[in-house]
This record gives C-alpha cells, sequence and structure tokens, in this order.
C-alpha cells in the first residue's frame, strides 16, 4: 500500500458555519492548492478562503469588445464598400441601423468565450477521470456533508502535518486520498463507446422513421408549386399557346435606329456616313470584311471567290460603278441585300457597317492608286 | 442562532442636514418666486422639470418599495426604511403641482380651445388632451400614489411594535395590486406631463423611457443616503458592502436599461422617418441643442456604464457616492433636454439663464427636508421585519 501516490487528505463536517470557520483557518496557513466542496454555494465562502476576484472577467471584456468592432467593420465592409446599398434612405454606413447588431454579436461572443474560457482554463475540461472521483467523500459533500480537500502538490504539505492539521478543526472525519493504481478512463471503455454509437443510431433511425414516415412534412415549395411562365415552354394560359409573349407590334430593341430606306432596291437618298476612316475604325472594318464579305468579293475585292464556283461570283468592287457609288449606296446594299447578294443587317451591325465601307474604300483607293498616293506611303 | 430581538434604533440624524436643506429651499424658493417675476414662461417650465423630477423620486421609491415585497427581497429590507423616507415626498405632490395648474396655458398648447379648434389633430385628441380632464387626472394619480404610500407605511411602522408578520403578507398583497397600477399611472404621469407639452408628437415607449429614469433617480437617491448613513453609523453595523452591491448592480442595471429604451424610442423613429415623428428629434438637435442630445448620451449612460461596469465599483463607497450624485444630476438633464427645447424661445438653441439652476435647488432642498423630517420620527431600521435577520446575513 505504501507505494500508492498521495493526492491529498480531506476533512468532513455538517454544517456551513464550521466549514467557513475551517476554511479560514486552512487559508491562514498559508495552502495554495485547496478547496472547499460543498452541496450548494455557500455564502461568503470565497472571502473565508481569501481566494482572489477570477480573472474570467477579462475574458468576457476582451471577447465582448472584439465582437462589437469585428461586427461594425463586417457591416461597414459588406453594406458600405464592397456591396453599397441603399436602404429606405438612409446613408451606407448609417450607425442608428447597425447598432443592433453590434450588441447581439457583442453579447454572442462575450457569453461564448467566457463559457469556453470557464470550461477549458478555469475548469481544466476535458479532464476524464479525477481522484475525488468514486470516493466517499465526494458522495458525502454531493448531499449533504461540507469538505475541504487539501492536495498533496501544495508546497506546505507534509502528510502527517495537515492532517494532524484537519483533525484540529474538529471534523466528523478526515480521509487521506490516494490516486487509483491505474488511471482509470470510463469514457474509453468499451461498454461505454457501444453505448454510445448504440444510441447514436437508435436516435438516427427513430429521427428519420420519425420524420420522413410519419409525420412527414412537406418542406415550404410554395415559390416552386405557385402558377408561373416557365421559360422556352408552352402555356395554356394564353390564347396563343406561347409561355414568353412577343414583344408589341412596332418595338424597338434598345439602341437600335431603323433603316429608312428598307426594301428599296434604288433609292433616291441614302445616309451619309457618320464615321472617320481612323486606324482603329478601319481595322475593325477589316476584321469585318475578312469575316463576311470576302468569302464572295474575294480578300482584296476583285470578285474572286473563295468559294470557287459554288456560288456565283459577284462582280468587282473596282469598276467604275462600284467606285462611283456613295458610302450610303454601299451602306444600304449591305443592308438590305442586293441581286443575288442577301441582307447582313442582322449579322453586322450598323456601325460595324459603315466600317465595312470605309475599309471597301480603302481597297479601292489602293488598287487605284495616283503617284501622290505612292508618295505618301513611301514618306511613311 | 440568532436572536430575533431588535433594539428600537433610533439616532437623530445631524443638525447640519436639516439646515442644509432648509437653506437650498429657501434659496430655491426666494429665486424660484423672483423667476416667476422675471421670466414667466421659463420658470413654468423649470417648475415642470422640478416637479416631475420629484416625481421620479417619490413614486420611484414607492415602486421599490413595493418591489422588495413582491420579489421577496432579503438584502434590502434593513434599508428600506431609507427608501420610505424618500417616498414620503408623494402627499406634498397635491401641493406642489398647484404651481403648474395655475400656468396650464403657458405649458400646454392644446388647453387653448381656440389652438384646437383650428387644428384637426388636437381636435381629434381633445377628447383626452382637455384642461377638466387633465386635471382629475393629476389629482387622481396622486390620491392613488398617496394611499399606496399611506397603507405601505403605515403597515411597515406597526410591524416595528407589533412584529406581527401578517403586515408583511398584507404589503405583499398590496405590492402586488401596484405593480400594474404604478405601471399605468406612471405613463399618464409621462404622457400627460412630458409628451404633451408637444400635443403632435407621440412615441408609445414614452412610459417605459419615464420608468427606467425614474427608477434610476430613485434608486441613486436611495443609494448615496445608504452610503451617507452606512458611514456616519445610522444604519445597523452587521450592513456590509454586499448590501451595497445589490444598489450598484441595480443602478447598472437601468442605466443599461435607460440605454436600451431611449435607443429603442430613437432607433424606430429614425428608421420609419415619418416627419410627424421625426420633428420632435430635429428640435433636439437645432443649433447649441445637439451639444445636449450627445451630452445625453454620455452623461446617462456612456459614464455611469464604465464607471459601473467592474464589480468591486459596484460595492466601493466612494464611487457609489460618486455616480448616484452623477445619476441624480443625468436624470435632471435628460428631463431637461425632454422638456426646454419645446419652449419656443428656446426652439433654436440654448441660451443660458440663472433661472435652469433655481428649481432643481429648491427640489433638492425639500427632498432633504422630508427625509430628514420622516427619519427624526420613524426607526431607521424596520426593527419588526421578520427578514430583517436574513437581509443583515446577506452575503455575495
Amino acid at each position: 500500500m505504501t507505494d500508492k501516490k498521495i493526492f491529498g487528505v480531506t476533512a468532513l463536517f455538517n454544517e456551513p458555519n464550521a466549514i467557513i470557520s475551517a476554511a479560514r483557518k486552512v487559508a491562514d496557513a498559508g495552502f495554495t492548492k485547496w478547496d472547499v466542496n460543498s452541496p450548494y454555494p455557500i455564502h461568503g465562502i470565497d472571502k473565508a478562503m481569501k481566494m482572489k476576484p477570477s480573472k474570467l472577467g477579462i475574458v468576457t471584456l476582451i471577447f465582448g469588445l472584439s465582437g462589437a468592432v469585428l461586427a461594425l467593420i463586417l457591416m461597414y465592409w459588406t453594406m458600405s464598400v464592397d456591396y453599397p446599398m441603399i436602404i429606405g434612405g438612409k446613408p451606407y454606413f448609417s450607425l442608428p441601423a447597425f447598432i443592433p447588431v453590434t450588441f447581439e454579436v457583442t453579447v454572442i461572443m462575450a457569453t461564448l468565450s467566457t463559457v469556453v474560457a470557464m470550461f477549458a482554463f478555469f475548469f481544466g475540461l476535458p479532464r476524464n477521470s479525477h481522484a475525488l472521483h468514486d470516493t466517499d467523500y465526494m458522495k458525502k459533500v454531493s448531499r449533504d456533508h461540507y469538505g475541504i480537500v487539501i492536495e498533496a502538490i501544495d508546497p506546505k504539505f507534509d502528510e502527517m502535518a495537515t492532517l494532524q492539521l484537519l483533525k484540529d478543526l474538529k471534523p466528523i472525519t478526515t480521509e487521506i486520498i490516494y490516486h487509483p493504481e491505474k488511471e482509470n478512463y470510463p469514457i474509453f471503455e468499451p461498454r461505454f463507446i457501444a453505448l454510445l454509437v448504440g444510441v447514436a443510431v437508435v436516435v438516427s433511425i427513430g429521427t428519420y422513421l420519425m420524420l420522413n414516415k410519419l409525420v412527414y412534412i412537406v418542406p415550404f415549395d410554395w415559390m416552386e408549386k405557385q402558377a408561373k411562365v416557365i421559360p422556352q415552354s408552352g402555356s395554356e394560359f394564353f390564347a396563343d399557346g406561347r409561355g414568353m409573349r412577343l414583344p408589341v407590334k412596332g418595338t424597338v430593341a434598345k439602341g437600335f435606329i431603323p433603316y429608312p430606306f428598307e426594301g428599296e432596291t434604288n433609292p433616291k437618298e441614302v445616309l451619309s456616313n457618320p464615321y472617320f476612316p481612323t486606324k482603329e475604325n478601319l481595322e475593325l472594318g477589316q476584321r469585318k470584311y475578312l469575316t463576311y464579305c470576302s468569302p464572295c468579293h474575294g480578300n482584296y475585292g476583285d470578285g474572286d471567290s473563295r468559294l470557287a464556283g459554288q456560288f456565283p461570283n459577284p462582280p468587282t468592287l473596282h469598276s467604275d460603278r462600284g467606285r462611283n457609288f456613295s458610302d450610303g449606296m454601299i451602306y444600304h446594299i449591305i443592308t438590305v441585300g442586293q441581286n443575288v447578294m442577301p441582307s447582313y443587317a442582322s449579322q453586322v451591325t450598323r456601325d460595324e457597317r459603315w466600317a465595312i465601307v470605309n475599309y471597301i474604300r480603302a481597297l479601292q483607293r489602293a488598287k487605284n492608286a495616283t503617284d501622290a498616293d505612292l508618295k505618301l506611303v513611301k514618306a511613311e | 442562532m440568532h436572536n430575533n430581538e431588535f433594539k428600537y434604533q433610533r439616532k437623530d440624524l445631524p443638525s447640519s442636514i436639516s439646515k442644509i436643506g432648509m437653506t437650498l429651499l429657501v434659496v430655491g424658493i426666494v429665486l424660484g418666486v423672483a423667476a416667476f417675476f422675471v421670466d414667466h414662461t421659463r420658470a413654468v417650465y423649470n417648475y415642470l422639470i422640478a416637479f416631475t423630477f420629484m416625481i421620479s423620486i417619490g413614486v420611484g421609491a414607492l415602486f421599490l418599495i413595493s418591489l422588495e415585497y413582491i420579489v421577496g427581497a432579503d438584502w434590502s429590507v434593513p434599508i428600506r426604511r431609507v427608501v420610505e423616507f424618500f417616498a414620503a415626498i408623494i402627499p406634498l405632490l397635491a401641493l406642489l403641482v398647484i404651481p403648474l395648474l395655475l400656468n396650464v396655458g403657458e405649458l400646454f398648447h392644446w388647453s387653448h380651445a381656440d389652438a384646437v379648434a383650428e387644428d384637426k389633430f388636437l381636435t381629434g385628441k381633445a377628447p383626452y388632451l382637455n384642461v377638466t380632464f387633465f386635471i382629475i387626472r393629476v389629482f387622481v394619480l396622486i390620491g392613488l400614489w398617496s394611499l399606496f404610500y399611506f397603507f405601505f407605511i403605515r403597515n411597515s411602522k406597526k410591524q416595528d411594535t407589533t412584529k406581527d408578520q401578517k403586515l408583511t403578507t398584507i404589503n405583499i398583497r398590496l405590492s402586488a395590486i401596484f405593480i400594474p397600477v404604478f405601471a399605468i399611472t406612471l405613463t399618464i404621469a409621462a404622457v400627460d406631463w412630458l409628451m404633451s407639452i408637444e400635443p403632435h408628437w407621440f412615441s408609445t415607449i414614452i412610459g417605459v423611457y419615464f420608468f427606467a429614469g425614474t427608477v434610476i433617480a430613485a434608486l441613486a437617491a436611495v443609494t448615496l443616503a445608504t452610503v451617507l448613513l452606512k458611514e456616519n453609523g445610522y444604519l445597523h453595523p452587521a450592513m456590509t458592502n454586499d448590501h451595497l452591491y445589490s444598489l450598484g448592480a441595480l443602478l447598472f442595471a437601468f442605466v443599461n436599461f435607460w440605454g436600451y429604451i431611449a435607443f429603442s424610442q430613437y432607433m424606430l423613429i429614425w428608421y420609419a422617418d415619418l416627419p410627424e415623428e421625426t420633428f420632435w428629434f430635429m428640435q433636439k438637435w437645432e443649433g447649441s441643442w445637439a451639444i445636449f442630445s450627445i451630452g445625453l448620451i454620455i452623461i446617462k449612460f456612456l459614464v455611469p456604464y464604465i464607471v459601473l461596469v467592474s464589480q468591486p465599483a459596484k460595492m466601493d463607497p466612494k464611487k457609489l457616492k460618486f455616480i448616484s450624485v452623477w445619476l441624480l444630476f443625468a436624470h435632471l438633464y435628460d428631463l431637461f433636454w425632454f422638456v426646454m427645447p419645446e419652449m419656443e424661445e428656446l426652439s433654436g438653441g440654448y441660451s443660458f439663464s440663472w433661472i435652469d439652476l433655481v428649481f432643481p435647488i429648491a427640489a433638492v432642498g425639500l427632498i432633504i427636508l422630508v427625509f430628514n423630517m420622516k427619519a427624526k420620527k420613524d426607526n431607521l431600521i424596520p426593527i419588526g421585519d421578520p427578514k430583517l435577520q436574513r437581509g443583515l446575513d446577506f452575503h455575495l
């Protein structure tokens, strides 16, 4: 028995006043690693034990303040910087509206941090075993007795002297508590683990049956089930059976200007070119010309189709007729088509058509370059 | 065990108290009368502030008494007489209200029949806001408060000699009746005396707002008196700083409660942004009133919050003395902020006048005098109360 390690000595009392005076004497003797156990809180015991005020409040303060700051930063960032939204005509950063959330976050940070700090740092959890567990002493102080325990790790602890000190306090009994020979972790016992797993399985199955078979509650699907038009599908609601509605007759798309000479083969007047042949404009025209025009008209407008006879070749763009066309006329031809050439209005936008016109003008000038033009090119 | 026989405790308070009270009252009354001649309107408005302050101290103290009975508190029994002495101002309210009733026309826009006839809002409110019904309400309120005061105090005093435990039971039942009566009467008082100065404005939380301030003022007065009496050995020697802790904690709680209610009132009106509600706050942002509005947050919430937040501060007599004087001032300041911007002269901003200082002096003097008079007549400790020993044994 002598090789057993001592945890500490205990003394039991059966009256709260006795424990207060006993605690006072133990505190006076200078012990630090000791405690009082009672079935309920005894008013004034912390003073008798000369306990220092708990430092837990500091944790609460720090986390409460950081909660307030974090909440304000979160709302400032989301509501005022990242995705500013005007709500009720208030400024982006309107403090009164943020106060309730700040308050809630402060409270939740303060309380949660207090509970976690209390368990982790002040109670020393998780702790699976303790020498006082399953002792007669612990059973009694949980019921109707008041006890003092002085632990062996206290620097002033001396088995015989400390026991004598407790005996001098005139308790009902004193007892020496030993560490259990083998550390006992009831949490890791197979029976306990099996019980945990069993409870988990039973609860899961029970919950599943309960919620899905016995009392199945339909989730909120009012929005999904409501009467509505589904895009790209028919509807019995409208007479024409279409789900998506056609625009009203005469509707003009945003930014679209209707072409005034639609359908005329030989218009008396045409539009005038609103674009100067700048570098960017010519580059755009070249890109569009090569994409849409060159398959028939050829890369340089010579009418040497790359389609090689699969489609009737158009005449060259460099003929006198072609060169004498006004810009507006070429634009007209691209827009409404001519002979076998169809309208390109749906492929090429208005501005792109003007760019193509400018590019064709450039091609025509290049094919029939004058000496002055050659000098200009050389000068560059 | 303990011997439940308490000796008859009667110690006269030092004569300096009655001298201080008398000086303050006389100076206050002389200057107050002068003020009525110098600037009649301003004097009436200031008198209203002092009057509502006295309602707060008296009726608030009565509420604290009934609170002790109804929750079965032990700790406050040794200081219940202090609270009772503050409530003694209640019967005097019937006299103190008379100068106000003579000047109803000066204070309340709705009391002018021609103004009501032109204004469809006031016409709609006329069934409630008319002079006859107003005066009836004033005396019904003061009558109810006086009646409850009379019964509470009679039972409490009787117990000193008879030691009859049944009297405590009677007072508990009385409290159960008084609490709802208190809630309704104090709301009516707040609506009549404070809100109806601006009859177009309405706030459904005004009763709670006044209640929060009232309890702060009554608690601050009780705390100040308790600390001073305890320091000079007039209360039971067994009383510890743990008793003071309860007072400090209650003060802290009600400071928070006031902040919560004041902010709720502000935020709802700010958020809804309805012109018929916001104009009242806009008035309190005109010119120098803006400084007063910011000052209210600092004086009545931030400073007391920071001073009282730590546990040791709630039981430190020095800090409690400081903060209870501070909070008494803060309640006066709150009422001043509430009432004064409604005065037409001051609607653009505050300008100082000595009249603003006079009436609180008289009110404080009167409260001290009444307290002293009661303290001379009665026991400072309710020696017959069955809970007294438990109250003295109170520890944190």
